[in-house]
């Protein structure tokens, strides 16, 4: 073999490796095909769907709580979650993070992940973040306690006993105390913070988990209008990053944040479209303002 | 979006205080050097003399001190109301117990190789479990290991099925009575209602001397201190504000990332471990232990202390336990009739004026003085 050979041989090779490594196409630089490897604990995302729920079904001594319930949510996707009190959406929620298994039907994170097979710690380590609808953060600790805790990072006992911020995680800290304004806080108590401080703070540690998915039931609930603005404003810039489940009332603020708006109605969905569509839409109608 | 000015973030606490240290300095010296020269070489007469009886006094509060400490672990902090640790405490004491029989050798009043209660059971030889008996350094471990092995089995099962509050006290209750009613019987073989007692030597010395009991108090201090110092390097770590964290919402926790099991399971065996310890040293020092040690009065009695001092606070439960049991002691002797009254008044009186117990008083009159010194200065 000559040099002159084998340097045209590289050539070739990296004629034909280049398309790939650019890294252009939807499954993130791989190979998109069916001998793909999945890795665990990975989320794949090549199928263009973070979440996927199919005919979930759970009932609560005979309620149907959930009813066939089948909806999904892109990468990056901002989706907005309407629907009468009962409708389920909180249940759905549940069902998603683990909290309430369902007596029939498949909730996926991507492709490959099986959420019924996983429990509460194990779907909040795999990236999925939640916000429940009365603010819960602990009250005993500082904001910049609860903010650590909520860090992403090995969470066993050892390691939680020997845990020590890096400046890397420190930097991160500070800018998420931004984001939530609550920088002057930092070492007041959770628990003396105000109802909309407390649900930023929520929305803080949510953050602070870096979850590819968040699920935000009734983020601006009890916030003034300037806060809720704020929340708005938030959202749009989280949207993209990452992928968001907002179930909300307070239609003005959906207004402002929402492309695709989902109506649930005794545990499946009954209209699915922008808002002015589903406003619009005759079923709808009747659900909120009753027959 | 405008950069970020620089935020000063809360540097990690330090394990103790620049007070703290001389505080505990000063523990240290007190326990070590200021009480054995008081009791052994002040004169008897003189006003300084401690005497033999306040040795044993304070040793035992000690031992109870520890266990104040251990609930204040697993109830303070973790929100979890154990009413069975006297049980960990009554096994460690009779491990060492044990011990102590086997030393007692020939000079039982039966002259026999086995404890007396065996050769009045007709027993021919040692059971299966009293094997380990004769050697110190298996006592050793046993103490830690007897009180945290079915302390982890019975923490596993019962955090595993979710069982919290009222229910998760109830059953610990359950459990050290029916721990009791196993050490009762004769067959089980820790000699029925009676116990131990009767002991007469710890490592071939003689335990009925002032230099031995003196040994054992200074002893029981400095296990005090140095558990002192491990249980605030375990709350003021990151683990011990999961633990807080657990006790305030637990479901946030597990949203967080963290499974609370390995967490309640840890702090839960490190706190049955220790009241194991303050068993062993405590037996030596009263010289009897009995199934008496198990009942459902004691448990709730630690809780008691705990409250008392200030839950969550480390210190507090340490205080709680030598105000609870130095009033015991002095009630006991001058108006014997009154101390159930006392205990009784003494719990409502914390639960409904002190939530936050003795401490949490002291820290609340300091913050008041701050403030109208403040408010003073224009």
């Amino acid at each position: 073999m000559t040099p002159d050979l084998m340097d045209e041989g590289a050539r070739r090779i990296q004629a034909r490796l280049a398309p790939a490594a650019l890294g252009q196409t939807e499954s993130g630089g791989r190979t998109a095909g069916f001998s793909r490897i999945a890795t665990p604990g990975e989320v794949d995302i090549t199928h263009g769907r973070i979440l996927y729920l199919e005919d979930v079904n759970v009932s609560f001594d005979g309620f149907k709580a959930i009813n066939n319930l089948s909806l999904d949510i892109a990468p990056g996707e901002l989706r907005c979650i309407i629907g009468p009190n009962g409708a389920g959406k909180t249940t759905m929620m549940d069902i998603i993070t683990g909290k309430t298994r369902p007596d029939s039907g498949t909730v996926y994170f991507g492709s490959t992940i099986d959420l019924l097979r996983h429990n509460e710690p194990e779907i909040a380590s795999l990236g999925i973040g939640r916000k429940f609808q009365k603010p819960t953060v602990f009250e005993q600790l500082s904001v910049f306690e609860n903010l650590e805790l909520a860090l992403k990072t090995h969470k066993g006992v050892t390691s939680s006993m020997f845990f020590r911020l890096d400046s890397a995680q420190s930097d991160r800290l500070a800018e998420i105390l931004h984001t939530i304004h609550l920088a002057d806080s930092v070492a007041r108590m959770a628990g003396n913070l105000s109802h909309g401080q407390k649900q930023w703070l929520e929305i803080g540690m949510l953050l602070m988990q870096d979850p590819k998915l968040l699920l935000l039931d009734e983020p601006v609930a009890g916030m003034t209008d300037e806060e809720t603005a704020r929340t708005a404003e938030l959202f749009l810039t989280l949207k993209g990053k990452h992928s968001l489940m907002v179930v909300e009332h307070d239609m003005s603020f959906i207004r402002t944040i929402s492309e695709i708006v989902t109506v649930l109605c005794d545990g499946s969905v009954l209209a699915q479209g922008t808002l002015d569509q589903v406003q619009a839409d005759e079923r709808v109608i009747e659900v909120y303002l009753g027959r | 979006m405008t950069t970020p000015s620089p935020i000063q973030l809360p540097a990690p606490a330090p394990l103790l205080t620049r007070s703290g240290w001389s505080a505990f300095i000063v523990a240290l010296i007190v326990v070590c050097a200021v009480a054995p020269v008081l009791n052994l070489w002040v004169p008897a007469g003189s006003m300084f003399y401690l005497s033999d009886y306040a040795v044993a006094l304070l040793g035992k509060i000690m031992c109870y001190a520890i266990c104040a400490l251990a609930m204040d672990l697993i109830w303070g902090y973790t929100g979890i109301l154990s009413l069975g640790h006297g049980l960990f405490f009554a096994l460690g004491g009779y491990v060492m117990g044990m011990y102590l029989m086997r030393q007692i050798g020939r000079d039982g009043n039966y002259k026999s190789d086995l404890p007396d209660f065996m050769v009045f059971l007709d027993w021919k030889e040692l059971p299966w479990h009293w094997a380990l008996s004769d050697s110190f350094v298996a006592t050793l471990i046993l103490i830690v290991a007897v009180p945290g092995l079915i302390a982890f089995v019975f923490g596993y099962f019962a955090f595993r099925s979710r069982i919290k509050g009222v229910y998760f006290s109830i059953i610990t209750q359950a459990m050290t009575y029916a721990a009791m009613l196993l050490f009762f019987r004769n067959e089980t073989g820790f000699g029925g209602n009676n116990g131990f007692t009767d002991f007469k030597r710890i490592l071939g010395m003689p335990l009925a001397t002032q230099n031995m009991r003196m040994t054992l108090f200074v002893l029981t201090g400095v296990t005090l201190l140095v558990f002192f110092l491990l249980a605030r390097w375990l709350v003021r770590s990151k683990f011990g504000r999961v633990l807080q964290a657990v006790r305030d919402a637990e479901t946030r926790v597990m949203f967080s990332g963290y499974s609370p099991l390995p967490y309640k399971l840890t702090i839960w065996t490190i706190s049955a471990m220790m009241c194991g310890v303050a068993g062993a040293l405590y037996v030596p020092q009263v010289g009897i232990i009995n199934p008496g040690e198990m009942s459902a009065a004691n448990s709730i009695e630690i809780a008691v202390w705990a409250a008392v001092g200030g839950r969550a606070t480390l210190i507090g439960p340490i205080v709680g336990a030598f105000i609870v049991n130095g009033a015991k002691s002095w009630l006991t002797v001058t108006a014997p009739e009154f101390w159930l009254y006392f205990l009784g008044a003494l719990f409502i009186a914390v639960t409904l004026f002190l939530p936050d117990g003795v401490v949490g008083l002291v820290k609340k009159l300091k913050k008041n003085n701050n403030k109208k010194t403040e408010g003073a200065a224009p």
